[in-house]
């Protein structure tokens, strides 16, 4: 846990690449080299072919916006209202994150909108995967 | 499983509801076992099945005198009981157990003894959600509905619609936590949440707990209540990941759950007299409704609207006022069953006219779980 109480991932052997990843500034996803099927998050076989041949790629970092909500509540490491978003990557997995870089409005956070991924420090060694809108620099 | 092989013959919560702060959990574990066992008429000696989750099953025993021969202890967030109840009735049927007793008790408003949420670092959740400032139901579950709204073409003003209806129940309940009248401009002047999510929105936070006894259809003839039996039931997991879900507009371990009770209860929509849907935030009896089946997808706001689900409504539903205004300890499911056995009873405070079939849907750890109870008063 930080200082300030934020609350930091532990990576697991199964997640290294990917946090490494986000360190290097990579968003990390792997695919199944037997049935070609791209998955998140993280684990070491594919659940669809149950095959263990499987391999880590360098995502486009490109997606869409699901949906969210925009929260009021305060959380260590969150300035309020924050959104918390659904992300659909270019690739075809989603995922969790925020998005950043412009105001914390409904106007604003447009479903559908097109999404780049940027990579905000909140440890020495985590980097947390975020989105901004495409286009825009955090 | 057999229909109505299995009644409940002993229901009850625990004495008291909402503000419990001298009570420990583990004792409204107890206090509710102790009014279900005092309701059926039976002592410890004759409980040979037992199941619970928030507490070890093995102190719970220890604590009731119970030494069974079947143990469940299935834990997958509010609708637990249900698959409990599920597991139980299968026991009895193939003679692991006789007479089970399924407990609940939380101090979800005061805390005492609780059990606490204490997620790792190291867990996919904790690494991929939670590091988003994703901490709490009121965040997790609202996520997806954002999407159902856009697809659907559903407005706050519509989804108020639902605490003010859920209150218009409590009202008529005595034990219910809030009973004063709703309007939806209280609702959308509520304290914001989560948009679009407001504090009236969301179900309340409260301690209490409550108890089911089974047992086998032959042996409920001889019970002091009225038996309530199993005609169908269904379970399902999907995903505690919330940015897992395959479809964002409905969950596939609710329709699961809810596709297998239809079936094994061989019932259709319109047999059913009276409903119970989780209620932990106001979008939820939506997703129920469509999962069930008693509307198509994008429909239930329409349907809620017309007012089939309100007093005087052709599917009452959530009648003791639900999580969002009758009580909600963290793990609601065992309201949800308790509501359902009174008004199969004839028992409720808010008693709807001739329930014969009553459907009771939980949901569990937001999207993870769905279970479905088809209960009859008809052997």
């Amino acid at each position: 846990m930080a200082e300030n109480g934020r609350w930091i991932p532990v990576p697991t052997p199964e997640t290294q690449h990917f946090w490494a990843g986000t360190r290097e500034g990579e968003l990390r996803l792997q695919r199944c080299k037997e049935c070609r099927e791209v998955y998140f998050p993280p684990r070491p076989f594919c659940r669809k072919c149950l095959s263990r041949n499987i391999e880590v790629f360098a995502a486009s970092g490109r997606g869409t916006l699901l949906s969210y909500v925009i929260s009021h509540r305060p959380v260590p490491g969150f300035d309020p209202p924050y959104s918390i978003a659904i992300v659909e990557l270019e690739e075809g997995p989603r995922m969790i994150s925020n998005i950043v870089g412009c105001a914390q409005e409904p106007d604003e956070l447009v479903l559908d909108m097109p999404l780049e991924v940027t990579f905000t420090p909140i440890s020495d060694d985590i980097f947390l995967p975020q989105f901004t809108k495409a286009g825009v620099t955090a | 499983m057999k229909q109505n092989s299995v009644a409940i013959i002993g229901a009850a919560e625990t004495t008291r509801l909402g503000k419990i702060p001298d009570v420990s959990e583990i004792e409204l574990h107890c206090d509710a076992a102790i009014n279900a066992m005092n309701d059926a008429g039976l002592k410890p000696c004759d409980i040979d099945g037992f199941a619970a989750v928030g507490e070890y099953a093995g102190l719970l025993c220890l604590h009731l005198g119970i030494a069974p021969t079947w143990v469940d202890g299935t834990d997958v967030g509010g609708c637990s009981f249900l698959f409990m109840v599920r597991h139980a009735a299968a026991a009895i049927e193939a003679g692991l157990c006789k007479t089970v007793l399924i407990t609940h008790g939380e101090s979800g408003r005061s805390r005492i003894g609780a059990r606490n949420w204490n997620p790792e670092r190291y867990s996919l959740y904790g690494q991929f959600e939670l590091s988003h400032g994703m901490m709490d139901p009121a965040t997790m579950f609202n996520v997806p509905f954002l999407r159902y709204m856009h697809d659907y073409g559903v407005t706050e003003e519509q989804v108020a619609q639902v605490p003010v209806i859920q209150r218009q129940w409590a009202a008529m309940n005595p034990r219910a936590f809030a009973r004063d009248p709703l309007t939806v401009d209280d609702v959308l002047n509520s304290r914001m949440i989560a948009w679009p999510m407001r504090k009236l929105m969301c179900c309340l936070v409260t301690d209490g707990g409550g108890a089911v006894i089974l047992t086998s259809a032959d042996r409920a003839a001889d019970a002091p209540t009225k038996p309530v039996y199993l005609l169908g039931s269904g379970e399902s997991v999907e995903t505690p990941l919330i940015g897992q879900l395959a479809d964002l507009k409905s969950s596939r371990a609710y329709r699961m759950a809810g596709q297998a009770a239809f079936q094994s209860a061989g019932i259709d929509h319109g047999d059913v007299d009276h409903l119970m849907l989780y209620d932990a935030f106001a979008q939820l009896p939506l997703w129920g409704l469509e999962a069930l089946g008693f509307v198509g997808p994008g429909e239930a706001m329409g349907f809620i609207e017309e007012g089939h689900t309100a007093p005087g409504g052709k599917l009452p539903t959530n009648t003791n006022g639900g999580g969002l205004s009758y009580t909600h300890t963290g793990m609601y499911g065992m309201f949800a069953m308790q509501e359902s056995i009174r008004q199969l009873r004839g028992t409720a405070p808010a008693q709807i006219e001739d329930v014969r079939i009553s459907v009771c849907h939980g949901v569990g750890n937001m999207f993870e779980s769905g279970a479905t109870l088809v209960l009859t008063s008809e052997s």
